[in-house]
């Protein structure tokens, strides 16, 4: 046999090295993976436009009386010592626990039912896209539904029940879509599985549906709550206050806070946004509430990246 | 000849419904069946009918209005293991799966005909599924460990069923019985999803019968492992016949010689005119005649591989 040749079928090394050997660089491939970052690129590029900009307005007050932003109120001139967020924090948290209270458990409930309980048929599947409907529409129309079902009915009057209470149904839709597409992506093997040694239905959700499907869930629910917290919209509709709100004396965890007038921190920030043309001093509050909400949002989001990678540990 | 009436009718004639739970059922059954039970399924005289583990007759499943297995008579004795053979799509797995009615998982599927396991009817409308799969273990094709530790994945049929207390006796008997222990007894708190395929069948297997069944349904168990753990678990499939009767469906018809007292063939019956395929069972005895001097052309056919 020739050096150099396989099998004895003429195929020389050289040849094999030509045929084999990779023929320079895939364009296509690479053009597309340009593309794909450029793309990526530009969303980045965008939030950091936006982050700088805002820390930019806000600087001046985050760094010289941060403290007393947090804990000051609604004010009618922006040099105002007392000048700060508390009410507008005060109301995002109150609209969070609402989020929390009424729209996680319903939510998730109704997402096992779906798809654990209910007999897959046209019912559900109409059911189904009526809900995904329900997550597309634009949040004002929730803000029509709050004005006319809890503020017309209460002789007009907004209250922070029912700025909660709006936007807990405005994510509720989130929640389920969410949650159930967590629990379709758990492996029938492992429902199979627990059900061939025994177990009930509610023993598959409660050892093999639900654990399996907990990260899913809380990255959905969580997300929906960080959009609870952003929405603007539908609070101005029901009645936020974007102006002014005469400071209280009681705690503003306390229950009759619910009953009262409200507003929020993404209304605070319009508020000031628009006052900003009038007094621009309101510019850096309003630079420095953005800011604000920034953090509160993001360190949610890192709870739920958190939660879900201990969630996926936890399933192996 | 009487035939065994399907449950719902001998319900609504039967005035004791509301009464003396199964065990006045149990008897009644035993009886009736005694009377009626189709001649071809029993394979030896000898065995009287209450103790057999299960007698079929007439066994159909649908799928909606797909029939995919009609006429099915099998008795099943204890202690044995008996394998279900036949080419694709002849209907094993849905047979199987009737045995601990698995089926009812699928919405649109549905019995017909008697499946007596010790002389109850499994399609009984009194029955509870779960109940059933106590006691009628289930192993799949694939290993499907639970994302658990190993330890959890054994205690998991114990604990469903109530049990607080000794599953770690429990546990540790499962493992060794699935010849699993001395593999796994250092690291019993590590996930189940780290191991071999072999090992998480074998797993499975530990699982199955840590609930204390009294049979054992192992749909192809062996399909996705490796000439030794298939060996290994064929092994432990004769040890178990001790203690546990065991179905198995297989495609490997040399396993099926090796493991099984008796064989059933079912192969796939064409209408021309409506092109719909039914299983049928061809064939159901010794597994040494069956391989040596089947009956049926069709039998014959398949295991010479002439056919497939
Ligand atoms: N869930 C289901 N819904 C509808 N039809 C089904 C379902 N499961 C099985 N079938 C049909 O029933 C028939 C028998 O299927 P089955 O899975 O029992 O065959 P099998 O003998 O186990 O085949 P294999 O050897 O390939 O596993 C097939 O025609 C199959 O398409
Ligand atoms: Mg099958």
């Amino acid at each position: 046999m020739a050096l150099g040749t396989i099998g004895g079928d003429g195929r020389t090394t050289a040849r094999v090295e030509q045929e084999i050997f990779s023929r320079g660089r895939d364009l296509k491939g690479s053009s597309f993976k340009t593309l794909m970052f450029s793309a990526l690129g530009v969303s980045i590029l965008v939030l950091v436009v936006l982050i700088v900009d805002v820390l930019v307005d806000g600087w001046p007050v985050l760094t010289t009386r941060l403290g007393g932003f947090i804990s000051g109120t609604l004010r009618s001139q922006s040099t105002d010592e007392l000048l700060g967020i508390s009410q507008g924090l005060a109301g995002s948290l109150w609209i969070a626990i609402f989020v929390i209270l009424l729209s996680f458990p319903i939510g998730i409930a109704s997402a096992i039912y779906l798809e654990e309980y209910a007999t897959q048929g046209r019912l559900t599947s109409a059911i189904d896209i009526a809900i995904r409907n329900l997550a597309g529409v634009p949040s004002v129309v929730y803000g029509l539904l709050g004005l006319f079902l809890f503020v017309t009915t209460n002789n007009g009057e907004s209250t922070l029940f029912a700025g909660g209470i709006t936007l807990a149904i405005l994510v509720l839709p989130i929640v389920v879509i969410t949650s159930a597409e967590a629990i379709r992506a758990v492996p029938s093997s492992l429902k199979q599985g627990a059900y061939g040694v025994g177990a009930t239905k509610w023993d598959v959700i409660r050892t093999q549906v639900l654990p399996f499907a907990a990260p899913g869930i809380f990255t959905g629910t969580l997300l929906s709550l960080s959009r609870a917290i952003g929405e603007a919209a539908p609070l101005i509709l029901v009645g936020a206050i974007t102006d002014r709100l005469a400071p209280r004396d009681r705690s503003i965890f306390s229950p009759e806070q619910l009953d009262d007038r409200f507003t929020a921190m993404p209304i605070v920030i319009v508020g000031w946004v628009q006052e900003a043309a009038r007094d621009v001093g309101f510019a850096a509050a309003a630079g420095a509430a953005i800011v604000v909400l920034l953090v509160v949002v993001i360190a949610m989001n890192s709870v739920a990246v958190m939660l879900r990678s201990y969630f996926e540990k936890k399933r192996g | 000849m009487v035939r065994l009436l399907p449950s719902k009718e001998r319900l609504s004639k039967g005035s004791r419904v509301s009464a003396e739970e199964l065990a006045a059922d149990v008897a009644v059954d035993a009886v009736a069946s005694e009377q009626t039970a189709p001649t071809d399924a029993i394979i030896d005289d000898d065995m009287p009918e209450s103790d057999l583990v299960f007698n079929v007759s007439d066994l159909s499943v649908y799928y909606g209005d797909f029939r995919a297995v009609r006429d099915v008579n099998m008795a099943i004795r204890p202690k044995e293991i008996t394998a279900l053979i036949g080419p694709s799509g002849c209907g094993k797995s849905t047979v199987l799966r009737s045995f601990n009615r698995m089926n009812d998982l699928i919405p649109t599927a549905r019995v017909e005909g008697t499946l007596l396991y010790r002389g109850v009817d499994l399609y009984d409308e009194r029955v509870d599924p779960v109940e059933v799969r106590r006691r009628i273990g289930m192993v799949f094709q694939k290993p499907n460990p639970f994302p658990k530790s190993i330890y959890d994945n054994v205690a998991y049929g114990p604990r469903v069923a109530g049990q607080k207390k000794g599953l770690d006796d429990v546990v540790e008997s499962s493992l060794k019985k699935a010849a699993l222990w001395d593999e796994v007894k250092d690291r019993l708190n590590e996930s189940a999803i780290g191991m071999s395929g072999g090992q998480q069948q074998r797993l499975s297997i530990a699982r199955a019968i840590a609930g204390d069944p009294e049979v054992l349904l192992m749909d192809e168990p062996c399909s996705a492992l490796d000439p030794i753990a298939t060996a290994r678990i064929e092994e432990l499939m004769a040890e178990l016949k001790d203690e546990y009767t065991i179905l198995i469906v297989t495609h490997n018809m040399q396993q099926a010689a090796r493991v099984s007292d008796r064989t059933a063939f079912y192969s796939v019956e064409v209408d021309e005119k409506s092109d719909r395929r039914t299983g049928i069972l061809v064939e159901y005895t010794n597994t040494e005649k069956l391989f040596s001097n089947p009956d049926d052309e069709r039998t014959e056919n398949y295991i010479t591989g002439r056919f497939g």
